[in-house]
């Protein structure tokens, strides 16, 4: 050991791209080998992927059915329909911007953002005319406007969630119409399709498997011996059998066990509620599983102290466990709603044309697109993967929003 | 013992003759115990005796199965209506302080009195605060348990018990999980407890606190009160083998 001071190297660059990439890449010399061969390698494996995507690719597949993609089959005469409740979503997503303000608002930027983008898409007005441009156009505006309509009147958030929940009756109910309602006449399930098929089956199924498999892993702990033999046999078997299993039996087996001519007409008569009702329960058995996991992680001495409080059974769940449990599985939740989005395009087995169905009858159904398979495959890949991205941001910014790991 | 001596109207707790098994195991055997109103009980005992067993009798956090327990006139037994009435005048805190992790320190404690009592939230906030600055952390209402001390928890956890304004409170070991210097902050929020009249059973093994504030002690053993009497009879005669070894080990 000197006493004198050393004499060292100046330090090297850490900040700053070449830093980042000192550090990174080339930090010794066995990973700066490393980098080399990878680059070269990557170079090789994917030149002939981007030279086709960017000079060989036909996407006039995709740009010349894009109403097929986006609805299906829906009546062009009633496509304003659809038109308003894209409109009706906006106004809550920008309502839900200044109320909630967070992950809502990102989400209406972002809405906005694509929503111009589509409107100024530079394709041929035969792909999307005029009039559709200026529906999407208007969307933005919406958004703004529920920004600063919550900006002016007060919107207690309880009163949003009301909101949303009645326009989802009030979505619902604009899309198929009824015989007895002037101007809207009914438009029959199976015409419904493409992207909006999509949304519409995951949305009601996360909708409605979400409570359902809370219940489900409630009432397996329940002290009451039928309630939780019930439930448990209920997630078991479902979760025994396959979806596409499920979707048939649905089909099949719904119109044959449900009485004829009472108010569970609008199931057994109608493809796309038994298909509902298959995705729903499907997915409210796995939901409950996770819910399970979360509920075994809320400690004894929480339930101990709310009794002590003598808040009562339902209470103790509602207050105490419940949030505690769901907070610890979000991750497991969202994945498990993700799964269901995806899981959706199962039901073109049961002849629905959801947004994959639809892809394949354009390249099936028609000479001139049967070659374009690679291009359609690869935008219904990006179309699923802005959906289920966008849910996995939403959840870890809940998360963070909600404190998990550190409460 | 005198207890059935004494007019009813002043024993708020009786027990007599309680029995309870944990499956094949005896943990309470036979245990009586009569509490006044306004008194301040410490039960100490060796670990596993059945203290904590005890005291979640008393709010029936566990069922005894043989004997009666009486609370404030009300008897315990399977009528849910019965237990509801009695956990609202009972208080409790936990070794382990029990905080709800996901809710602020003002919503821990007005959880209670808006959905049993059905306060309004203006005023079970306004109580809450009058709490806060009672057990001396006022500036503390808006932030989550995580970021508190175990001293400032269990400081909490005291007021979410009064906040439900109970006549009797129940303490388990409220100071054995904190670091030695947040003991005495949660001692003196009992100490000021006490001398506000509160009839208060303290499972604990501080015994300057016992000496200071307790009326009445009660030695734990194997399921059963061996010795029970006053504080000073307790500490400077007590009359069984185990408790003078007892009190010899931890004093
Ligand atoms: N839920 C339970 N199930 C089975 N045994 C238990 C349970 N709770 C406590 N015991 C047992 O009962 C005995 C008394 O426990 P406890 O009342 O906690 O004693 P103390 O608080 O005096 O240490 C211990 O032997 C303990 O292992
Ligand atoms: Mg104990």
């Amino acid at each position: 050991m000197t006493t004198s001071p050393e004499i060292l190297k100046p330090p090297v660059i850490t900040t700053g791209p070449i830093g980042w990439i000192r550090t990174n890449l080339f930090s010794t010399r066995l990973n700066a080998l490393l980098t080399v061969v990878v680059i070269a390698l990557l170079y090789f494996l994917l030149r002939p992927s981007l030279t086709w995507l960017f000079f060989d690719a036909e996407w006039a597949a995709v740009t010349s059915n894009l109403k097929l993609f986006a609805v299906g089959q829906y009546p062009s005469d009633e496509m304003w329909r659809v038109g308003v409740v894209v409109l009706i979503v906006s106004l809550l997503a920008g309502l839900s911007w200044r109320v909630w303000s967070g992950v809502a608002r990102t989400f209406a930027r972002a809405g906005g953002v694509i929503f111009v983008a589509m409107a100024f898409v530079p394709l041929s007005l035969d792909s999307l005319d005029v009039e559709a441009r200026l529906w999407i156009l208007a969307n933005p505006f919406v958004i703004g406007l529920g920004y600063l309509l919550a900006r002016v009147i007060n919107v207690p958030p309880g009163r949003l969630i009301i909101a949303w929940a009645a326009a989802f009756v009030l979505v619902l109910f604009l899309l198929r119409g009824s015989g007895w309602m002037p101007g809207l006449p009914e438009v029959r399930t199976t015409q419904l399709g493409g992207l909006m098929l999509t949304i519409l089956l995951s949305v009601v199924g996360i909708v409605a498997s979400f409570p359902l498999g809370v219940l489900l892993a409630l009432g397996r702990r329940s002290s009451l011996p039928a309630v939780s033999m019930f439930c448990t046999l209920f997630i078991e078997l479902i979760r025994g059998v396959p979806l596409i299993t499920l979707l048939f039996m649905t089909q099949i087996i719904l119109p044959l066990v449900l009485p004829q001519d009472t108010f569970l007409d609008f199931i057994v008569r109608d493809r796309v509620m038994r298909a509902f009702v298959a995705i729903t329960v499907f997915s409210a058995a796995y939901m409950a599983e996770n819910v399970r996991g979360g509920l075994q992680a809320v400690p004894l001495g929480q339930i101990d102290a709310a009794k002590a409080l003598g808040l009562n059974g339902f209470n103790v769940t509602l207050y105490i466990v419940l949030p505690q449990a769901l907070r610890a599985v979000i991750p497991a939740i969202v994945g498990q709603l993700i799964t269901l989005l995806k899981d959706t395009s199962l039901v073109a087995i049961v002849a629905l044309l959801d947004i994959v169905g639809i892809g394949r009858s354009i390249i099936l159904g028609n000479v001139e697109w049967r070659g374009s398979q690679r291009e359609v495959y690869l935008f219904l890949a990006a179309v699923f993967w802005i959906f289920t991205y966008s849910m996995s941001y939403a959840s870890r910014r809940l998360e963070e929003a909600l404190g998990v790991g550190r409460r | 013992m005198t207890g059935e001596e004494r007019p009813a109207a002043d024993d708020i707790i009786v027990c007599r003759e309680v029995h309870k098994w944990f499956g094949d195991f005896h943990v309470l055997r036979g245990l009586s115990i009569t509490v006044k109103r306004g008194d301040v009980v410490v039960v100490f005992g060796p670990s596993g005796s059945g203290k904590s067993t005890f005291i979640r009798v008393i709010n029936r956090l566990e069922e005894h199965q043989r004997g009666d327990v009486i609370v404030d006139g009300i008897e315990l037994t399977h009528d849910i209506r019965n237990v509801e009435l009695v956990r609202r005048e009972v208080g409790m805190v936990f070794q382990s302080f029990n905080i709800f992790p996901h809710l602020t320190v003002m919503q821990n404690i007005t959880l209670a009195p808006m959905r049993v009592l059905r306060r309004p939230r203006s005023e079970a906030e306004k109580q809450a605060m009058e709490l806060l600055e009672r057990v001396g952390i006022p500036e503390q209402a808006a932030k989550y348990p995580a970021e508190l001390s175990g001293g400032q928890q269990q400081r909490v956890a005291i007021a979410r018990a009064l906040a439900m304004q109970p006549k009797i409170m129940l303490f388990d070991e409220p100071t054995s999980a904190l670091d030695p210097e947040m003991i005495k902050e949660v001692l003196d929020v009992m100490r000021e407890l006490a001398g506000s009249g509160m009839t208060m059973i303290v499972v604990t093994h501080e015994m300057g606190f016992a000496r200071e504030v307790a009326d009445r002690m009660a030695m734990f053993d194997e399921g059963t009160i061996i010795e029970e009497g006053t504080t000073a009879q307790v500490f400077d005669n007590p009359q069984h083998e185990r408790t003078k070894l007892f009190l010899s080990q931890i004093l």
